[in-house]
């Protein structure tokens, strides 16, 4: 067993191991935590499957954005959680049957799928040997030539989420005061201007 | 124990999506939970489409990967972003109290 399948089993254990936490925290904020280290781990075993570029994403992506999307969220949200977690082992049960029938599904699939041979085709987009050019470099190949439609579509859906959460959570301040370019245009001397005949020896 | 191949990598993705599953059980009342849950479910679908690419030796489940990021980050920012606002009304957050559209 070389040290690739020793870091393989640390990757997949921490990782399985923190999204166990996740779903079982009892504090929200330590629940982000182990979702963070998922992440991280998860990274890892990336990183062992030779997806360089995507392993740095996932770290930058979500433990530098949507983690601590989660944790501001969950730190400015003046929630009970305690109340949030009345009736949490009610589902267990209901829960563990799921899962269990999912994952049984799912290992009958793969057996299936092994002995029938697996799939043999022929690669689309091989991937070029790392010696010769880097795996980002190879993404990019790729992402700016044939999938530039799939990419421009995904920059238009990032683009829908920025504009959506910005209004949604945009609140209008009714003390904040803001240039009103057509009355300003509008003002007149007449209207703005008020001339005072001051007696003389008196003050205004 | 075996060398490590698909089938290792494959049984990982699994267990992940199995416990995002879980974690929506778990945690029904607790909406922002259940957004975590579903970001560990997208993962086990990015680590199944990289151990395929690099069994098939084909890039475009990297190139995939990479978009279902992208949507799973996008989905977050909306996700929290209706969770503050709903909070900001109701002044809270839980599913059970998430009725106004009687669906």
């Amino acid at each position: 067993m070389g040290i690739a399948d020793l870091f393989f089993y640390l990757f997949s254990a921490l990782t399985t191991g923190s999204a166990v936490m996740v779903i079982s925290a009892r504090n929200p904020v330590h629940a982000v935590m182990f979702l963070i280290l998922a992440f991280i781990n998860a990274a890892g075993l990336f990183l062992l499957l030779g997806a360089e570029f995507l392993a740095m994403l996932l770290i930058i992506v979500y433990v530098g954005a949507v983690a601590v999307l989660f944790l501001f969220v969950v730190m400015m949200l003046d929630v009970d959680f305690a109340e949030l977690r009345a009736g949490y082992m009610k589902y267990f049960p209901l829960g563990a049957t799921i899962g269990f029938i999912l994952l049984a599904e799912l290992v009958v699939l793969f057996g299936a799928w092994k002995s029938d041979g697996g799939i043999s085709v022929t690669p689309k987009v091989p991937i070029p040997d790392t010696a010769a050019i880097t795996n980002t470099e190879a993404i990019g190949h790729v992402l700016y030539t044939d999938y530039i439609f799939y990419f421009e579509a995904v920059g238009i859906i990032l683009l829908t989420a920025m504009v959506g959460a910005i209004v949604l959570t945009f609140r209008q301040n009714e003390n904040a005061k803001r240039q009103n370019i057509g009355d300003q245009i509008a003002r007149t001397p007449e209207t703005s201007i008020e001339i005072k005949k001051v007696e003389t020896g008196k003050g205004i | 124990m075996l060398e490590v191949g698909l089938s290792h990598y494959l049984s990982v993705a699994a267990i992940l999506f199995t416990l995002g599953i879980f974690g929506i059980f778990l945690n029904r009342k607790n909406v922002i939970v259940i957004l975590m849950s579903v970001e560990l479910m997208l993962l086990a679908v990015n680590i199944n489409l990289i151990a395929f690419s690099a069994h098939l030796n084909d890039l475009t489940g990297q190139v995939f990967a990479l978009f279902v990021l992208t949507v799973a980050a996008a989905e977050a920012a909306i996700g929290l972003a209706i969770i503050v606002t709903y909070f900001r009304n109701k002044g809270s957050i839980s599913v059970d109290d998430i009725h106004a559209m009687k669906g």
